[in-house]
This record gives structure tokens, sequence and C-alpha cells, in this order.
């Protein structure tokens, strides 16, 4: 399978095979005009299999999201055809409007105006914990 | 403009701060009676508690200050659908300080983001209640002259007593700390507690469900109720309600110079005999309450005898 290879734009590389379509849908690429690649299951020596999605398009990405998402995927920013930046990602210290509190008896389930924020609270194991009511979010 | 929603939102250098202004009110109590002059404190009161919002009255009137707000959800625009932001934002072009109370967990956290002066979180839900744990370290600290070098037992309901988790938050960050945690199996101290603060801090603890087995070695035992509210099923309540019950033959083996303390109100987890005990000392705690809650008011308000 053949996808143009982009002149201006974005690839978010090894990504973990099957979240392709879930960072699609939390980076909102839906509302992008511009081209957008989701490519499936792509052969890799490091993983395996994995994602990618090339955005034909410079535009502005919630890398927190990503590095939330997964720590381990590469952005590839390309300029006239060529990568000119690679950004290695890490878990950002917080998140807000990725992750839903789960918890009932949270102020957040039952004001649905306020933005669900949760904070990096233990960066070796990757906790994250409501602002609110200090749960633990369940990716 | 600062507010207090979490116990560790304070330093241990403000806490002894607070510590020392409340002692001097104590002292010294003429001298803090008109410093609130012209000052009001809003009580709002999602949910009914009437002896953290007495306590706060109480504290903003001894200092000459007036006090407004309501004492139930019931009574309050909330009834009618308004969000906690919207009603913050408007109490707070009446008040000067705001202390609330909300059945859910992080409500006073949003309250203090939209509010344009302080707020005091007095409890939300099962999560935090600070001037619960000042009052409790103010305690501590005026008994025992310290709040270093000291064994606390907890005893009771560990799992959803939120006044246990913030005084072990708090006394995590003073040295030669250790707890013994004493509770049934089925409301032992979450994980998320044991793990996170007690073991990260290498502070060490036992868990010995047999409170006169512990007595011995505690400076500190910090009873608490089982309480109904937090149980979904009535049959585990009235099963576990009476586990751990304190009666005078219990203290025997305690050493002369523990100290009881008790969050209140108590149901009977603490037999009224033990109350003459010089060992008891959970009411002049709940006074402590009053005078912590003045030195916390003049804190946020920036004011100075």
């Amino acid at each position: 399978m053949t996808i143009d290879s982009i002149k201006n734009g974005i690839v978010i590389d090894h990504i973990q095979a099957g979240k392709g379509m879930y960072l699609y849908e939390v980076l909102g690429l839906e509302k992008l005009d511009c081209s957008v690649a989701i490519i499936k299951n792509v052969i890799s020596r490091k993983m395996g299999k994995k994602d990618i999605i090339k955005i034909d398009s410079m535009i502005d990405l919630d890398l927190d999201v990503l590095g939330y998402v997964d720590p381990g995927i590469t952005v590839n920013i390309i300029r006239d055809g060529k990568t000119i930046e690679k950004k290695n990602l890490q878990l950002p210290e917080r998140i807000t409007g990725v992750i839903k509190c789960k918890n009932p008896r949270c102020i957040t389930s039952v004001e649905q105006e306020i933005e669900h924020v949760f904070k990096l609270t233990d960066r070796e194991k990757g906790i994250y914990r409501c602002i609110y009511c200090e749960s633990k979010a369940k990716k | 403009m600062k507010s207090l929603i979490d116990i560790l939102d304070l330093s241990t250098e403000e806490i002894n701060e607070l510590i020392e202004t409340a002692d001097d009110i104590i002292a010294n109590h003429d001298k803090y009676s008109e410093i609130c002059h012209g000052k009001k404190l809003a009580t709002l009161f999602f949910e009914p508690s009437t002896r953290t919002r007495l306590s706060f009255e109480a504290a903003m009137l001894e200092l000459g200050g007036n006090i407004l707000g309501f004492s139930e959800a019931a009574s309050s625009s909330s009834a009618k659908g308004e969000s906690v932001s919207d009603t913050v934002k408007v109490v707070s072009c009446y008040a000067d300080i705001i202390a609330m109370r909300h059945p859910k967990e992080g409500a006073p956290l949003v309250a203090s983001m939209k509010s344009d002066v302080p707020v005091i979180n007095a409890g939300d839900g099962g999560h935090n209640h600070p001037t619960q744990t000042l009052t409790d370290l103010l305690t501590i600290h005026r008994e025992m002259g310290r709040l270093s070098d000291l064994t606390i037992g907890l005893c009771g309901d560990l799992k959803f007593g939120r006044t246990v988790h913030s005084l072990i938050a708090a006394m995590s960050r003073y040295e030669n700390i250790k707890f013994v945690l004493i509770s049934p199996d089925e409301l032992k101290l979450p994980d998320y507690i044991k793990v996170d603060v007690i073991e990260k801090k290498g502070i060490p603890y036992v868990e010995n469900p047999d409170l006169e087995d512990a007595m011995p070695q505690l400076d500190i035992l910090y009873m608490t109720r089982v309480q109904r509210e937090r149980f979904f099923n009535e049959q585990d309540y009235i099963r576990l309600k009476d586990s751990y019950v304190l009666t005078p033959e219990k203290l025997k083996n305690a050493k002369e110079t523990m100290r009881i303390l008790h969050p209140l109100p108590r149901v009977n987890e603490i037999s009224v005999a033990v109350d003459n005990d010089p060992r008891a000392c959970y009411f002049r705690q709940a006074l402590n309450g009053k005078y912590i809650r003045m030195a916390l008011i003049l804190k946020l308000l920036g004011l100075e005898a």
C-alpha cells in the first residue's frame, strides 16, 4: 500500500498498533480540512506492528495529549519534503480535557462545564490523578 | 489571595506560624477581639455540619467580624440548579472570605478557582478536611509540646475517614513519626495512602487489628467514628460499628502521657467513662478547632494583631 509522502506537515510515528484511531479522535484531527492518513499495522522492526498518522499541513499539535497516550511516540516535522525536527515526547505534568474522571463522588460528575484536569503524581509509574478528587486515571 | 483546600497547601513553616498565632490567641484573647471588624465570613454549607460551621462562625465572631451564609443545600440557590462556580462568584461579591462544605469531592477547589476572595475547604465529601487536620495538629502540639518523635495510633474507620488521611499526610512531614493502623479488615487504610504517602516516605508503620495490643506503644490514639453515611449497605454498618470501642479497661496499659483525640461527633466508639481520664482531650480539641480557625482566617485575610 502506498501513501503519498508529505511536503509540509507532520508525521506521528511509532504509535502502538491499534491506537491510531484513538489518537485521531483525541487530537481532533477530524476537524482538519487537509489530507490526513491513518496507517494501521505497519510492520516495524522495533515494535513488530505500529500505526502512523500523516497530516498534510503544519498544525499546532497537542504534544501533551500525545505524551500521555504514549510517550514512545515520535513526532516528525516535515518541511519541503525533509524531516527538519524529531520530537521525543514525555509524560506531561498536566492534561486537560482528555481523561474523564469516573469517580461518582467528584464534583465533575455533576457540573458538566468543569474541565476534567489530571496531574502527573508519579512519573515512574505514569500515574495521573484528578486535580479535584485525586482519583487515579484509568487508561 | 490564597485559599486552603488541602492541608498540604500549607508548608510546615506556615503550619508552625498558625500554631503560634493560635497559641497567642489563647493567651491574649482580647488582643484579637476587634481585629476583623468590618469583615464578613460566608459559610456555604451544601451539606449539614453543625460543629464545623459553628466553629467557623464562632471564630469569626470572636475576631470581631460578621457572618452570613446557609447551612444546607436546600436553602441555597444550588437547589435551583446553580453551579458551585456561579454561587461562589456571587458570594465573593458579598464576603471577604468563604468557608465551604460540599458533598462532592473537589467542589471547594472549583470554588477557589472562581472566587475573588480566599476559600477554605470545610470538608468535601470523603476527600479533604484541612481545618480538622489543623485542629488535630494544634491539639497534638499543645498536649505533647511537639509534632515530631511520636507514635500515632489511628483507630476505627481508616478507609473512609478523611480526617485520618489528612492527618497521615500532614504528620508524614515531621521527623521520627511511626503509625499504628488499627482497624477491621473492611475499613483498612487505602493503598493509595499506604503506598503513596507512608511507604514512599519510608515511615515505619504496622497494621494491628487489636486495639489493646497496640495500646502500650502509643503517644497519640486517634479514634474515629464508623460513619453510617459512608456505607452503601446498612447491614455492613451495623456489623462494624462496634468493632473498636475505647473503654477505661482498654486504657490500662496505655502510657500516662498518651493523648486520645477524636474529630467528633462520637457515637459509642469512646465510652463516656473515658471522658474524665486526663488523657482524653477530644473536647479540648474541639475548642482548639475554633482557635486554629481564627488563626487561619487572620492569615488568609492578611491581618496581624
